[in-house]
C-alpha cells in the first residue's frame, strides 16, 4: 500500500525526498478566518534536531500541530498544501489515527495520565495493540527518556508524584513506546526549572540517533544548544531555515538578524 | 464620599496610620459575614430540624409497634382492622421502581453526556444540552399522568397480564426524569477533565471512543458517580409520578408488572387527612420518612466513598 503511494507520488516529491525526512509544501492554515500559515514550504532532514524559533503568535506551534494532524481536532480549521513523510503524503489517505501513530508529539505542559509510570508508559503501546514483553518495553523507553535510574524502583507509583522535568521525560518515554520515527515537541521545557531543562536538552541529544526531532522553542539559546537546523518564522510565514550555526551567526534576512539579536520579539 | 474623606485625613496625618484600621472587623464586613454565616445556617438548621422531628414523632410509633416487628414483618396493612406494620413491602416497592429507573436513567444519561461532551459539533450541543435539560423542568405530576395514561397502555400491548398500576412503567418514567440530571452532571465532570489529558492521548495514535472510554470517563469518574448517587436519591424520593402510577397496595415482589406501593406514596396517602392524627397509622408516616431518610444519606456515604477510592487527580 505504501509502496504503491510512493511509486503514485510526482517525481518532484519523490526526488526531493531523499535526505527529506519530512517535507512541508505550500502549507496554508486557517482558525476561522484566520490565516495563520502562509505557503510554508520546508524540508526537515533524518535524525537531526530542527529548531522552529519566532515571536509569539507566528505560526510554529501551529505548523508542528499540522504535521501529526492534531489541528484537526479543533473545529473551524482548515488547511491546504501538502505534509509528507518519506515521501508519504499525511493527509491524502491517510488516517489522522495512523499518522499520530508515527510522529509522536510531546507537549508544552507535561501531561502524564492520572495513572502510575508503567501505566503511563505502555498506555500508547496497548491502545495500538502491543502484544510484546511490556515491562521489557516500560524498561526500554524509560531508558531511552533517561528517565529509568530514577523511577525503577518506583513503576507502579503514580506518575503525578514526579518532579515536572520527570513528567516530561515520562511523557517523551509514553511517546517512544509508540514507536514513531519523528517526534515533535512543543516548548517541552517551558514550564521546567534550568537543571530539568539541561537534562531533558541532553535527552533530546541522545535521542537524535535514532529518530527525527522537531522542536518549538522561545528560547533561542536552547536552539543554539540542541538543534541542526533551525527555521525562522515570523507572522506566519517562513523567513529564513538553515543550518543553526549559519542562520545565528550570518542569518541572510534582516528580519531574522533583527529577532536574534533581541531588536524586537 | 465620607471615604474619600477618610483617605485624605488619614493622609495627612501620615501614611502609615492607615495601615493600623483593620478593615476586617469594621461593623460592615462584620454585618457581611453574620449575615452569610445566617444564610448558610438556615439549611443546616433544616435539615437537622427535620431529623429531629423524624426522630422524636417515630419514637411515638416504635413505642406502639416494635422495631423487630417493622423489620422482619412482611406486610404493610396500617389501614386494616388487622394492623402489621412491616416496612418491606414498601421498601421493595422503592427499590424496585429505583432499579428500573437507574436501568433507564444511568446508561442513557452517561451516554448522552459522553455523546454532547466529545462528539457533537458545537452546533448540535447548543441544541442538545437545553433541550436535555428542559425535561427537568417538567413537573413531576406531568409525568405521572403521561405513565399512567401512555406508557401503561403502551406497555400493555407488549406486556400480557400488566397491572394498570405498576411498577414497570411508574420506574421507567422516573427514569426519563433523572436523565438531565445524569446527562447534566455527568458531562460537566467530563468536560473538567482537563484537555491536555485528551489531546496527550490522541497524539499517541488513540480514537475518539478510547480517548473517552480510557481518559476522559476515568478522569470524570467521581463527577459521574456524583451524579449517579444523587439522580438515584432523587428517585427514591419522587412521589408524584410513583403516587399516580404504581398503585397503592403494599405489595413484597420482585415482579414489576404488579402494583406496588412505595414509601413516599404511603407517606402521600395517610397525609392526605384521612389518618385522623395521634393513632398509630399516622405515626407510621414519620417511621417511613425516617427510613426514607437514612436510605438517602447512606447514599451520601456511599457516594463519598466511591469517590474518594475511584478519584483519579490530575
Amino acid at each position: 500500500m505504501e509502496t504503491n503511494e510512493r511509486n503514485g507520488s510526482p517525481p518532484a516529491a519523490r526526488g526531493a525526498s531523499e535526505g527529506a525526512k519530512v517535507r512541508v509544501e505550500n502549507l496554508d492554515f486557517w482558525y476561522g478566518a484566520n490565516h495563520v500559515l502562509r505557503d510554508v514550504s520546508l524540508d526537515i532532514r533524518a535524525n537531526e534536531v530542527t529548531a522552529f524559533i519566532g515571536p509569539s503568535g507566528c505560526g510554529k506551534s501551529t505548523l508542528l500541530r499540522c504535521l501529526n494532524r492534531m489541528n484537526e481536532l479543533i473545529p473551524d480549521t482548515r488547511l491546504e498544501g501538502r505534509v509528507l513523510i518519506d515521501g508519504r503524503d499525511m493527509y491524502r489517505n491517510a488516517d489522522p489515527v495512523m499518522v499520530r501513530r508515527r510522529i509522536g508529539m510531546v507537549f508544552q505542559k507535561p501531561n502524564p495520565f492520572p495513572k502510575t509510570i508503567f501505566e503511563n508508559v505502555i498506555w500508547g503501546a496497548r491502545v495500538n495493540g502491543y502484544k510484546g514483553d511490556e515491562a521489557e518495553l516500560v524498561e526500554r523507553c524509560l531508558r531511552k527518556a533517561a528517565l529509568w535510574e530514577e523511577v525503577k524502583d518506583r513503576l507502579h507509583a503514580q506518575a503525578y508524584g514526579l518532579s515536572g522535568g520527570q513528567q516530561q521525560r515520562l511523557c517523551i518515554a509514553r511517546t517512544l513506546a509508540v514507536a514513531p520515527d519523528v517526534v515533535l515537541m512543543d516548548e517541552p521545557a517551558s514550564a521546567l526549572d534550568p537543571i530539568a531543562t539541561a537534562k531533558l536538552e541532553e535527552t533530546i541529544l541522545q535521542l537524535k540517533e535514532r529518530y527525527t526531532i522537531i522542536i518549538v522553542t522561545h528560547n533561542m539559546q536552547q536552539a543554539g544548544r540542541i538543534s541542526d537546523r533551525t527555521a525562522f518564522f515570523y507572522m506566519g510565514e517562513l523567513i529564513e531555515a538553515d543550518a543553526t550555526e549559519q542562520l545565528f551567526t550570518r542569518p541572510s534576512r534582516k528580519r531574522t538578524e533583527d529577532y536574534i539579536t533581541g531588536r524586537f520579539g | 464620599m465620607a471615604d474619600s474623606q477618610q483617605i485624605s485625613t488619614g493622609a495627612k496625618t501620615g501614611a502609615h496610620a492607615d495601615l493600623a484600621v483593620n478593615m476586617l472587623h469594621s461593623p460592615k464586613e462584620r454585618a457581611v459575614e453574620y449575615a452569610l454565616g445566617f444564610c448558610a445556617l438556615v439549611s443546616v438548621l433544616t435539615t437537622l430540624g427535620i431529623a429531629a422531628v423524624l426522630l422524636v414523632e417515630s419514637l411515638h410509633f416504635f413505642a406502639e409497634v416494635s422495631i423487630v416487628e417493622f423489620l422482619t414483618e412482611t406486610r404493610w396493612t396500617p389501614q386494616f382492622i388487622d394492623k402489621h406494620f412491616g416496612i418491606w413491602p414498601l421498601l421493595s416497592g422503592t427499590l424496585l421502581v429505583t432499579v428500573i429507573a437507574a436501568l433507564v436513567a444511568l446508561p442513557i444519561g452517561l451516554m448522552s453526556a459522553i455523546f454532547i461532551a466529545e462528539y457533537a459539533p458545537e452546533r448540535v450541543r447548543k441544541i442538545l444540552k437545553p433541550g436535555l435539560e428542559l425535561l427537568a423542568g417538567i413537573p413531576t405530576v406531568v409525568y405521572g399522568y403521561f405513565a399512567l395514561t401512555f406508557v401503561t397502555p403502551l406497555l400493555q400491548t407488549f406486556v400480557p397480564g400488566l397491572n394498570i398500576y405498576n411498577a414497570l412503567s411508574a420506574g421507567i418514567v422516573v427514569g426519563v426524569m433523572i436523565i438531565p440530571m445524569v446527562s447534566s452532571l455527568s458531562e460537566d465532570a467530563i468536560r473538567a477533565v482537563p484537555r491536555s489529558l485528551a489531546e496527550g492521548a490522541y497524539a499517541l495514535g488513540a480514537t475518539r471512543i478510547e480517548v473517552v472510554l480510557r481518559v476522559m470517563v476515568p478522569g470524570a469518574v467521581s463527577g459521574i458517580v456524583a451524579s449517579f448517587i444523587l439522580a438515584l436519591s432523587r428517585a427514591i424520593g419522587e412521589t408524584m409520578i410513583v403516587t399516580l402510577a404504581a398503585g397503592a397496595m403494599p405489595n413484597l415482589t420482585a415482579n414489576p408488572a404488579e402494583s406496588v406501593q412505595t414509601m413516599t406514596a404511603f407517606i402521600v396517602n395517610v397525609s392526605l387527612g384521612d389518618t385522623p392524627q395521634g393513632t398509630v397509622e399516622f405515626y407510621s408516616l414519620f417511621a417511613v420518612g425516617l427510613v426514607l431518610f437514612l436510605m438517602t444519606l447512606s447514599m451520601n456515604f456511599l457516594a463519598n466513598l466511591i469517590i474518594r477510592r475511584y478519584r483519579e487527580r490530575y
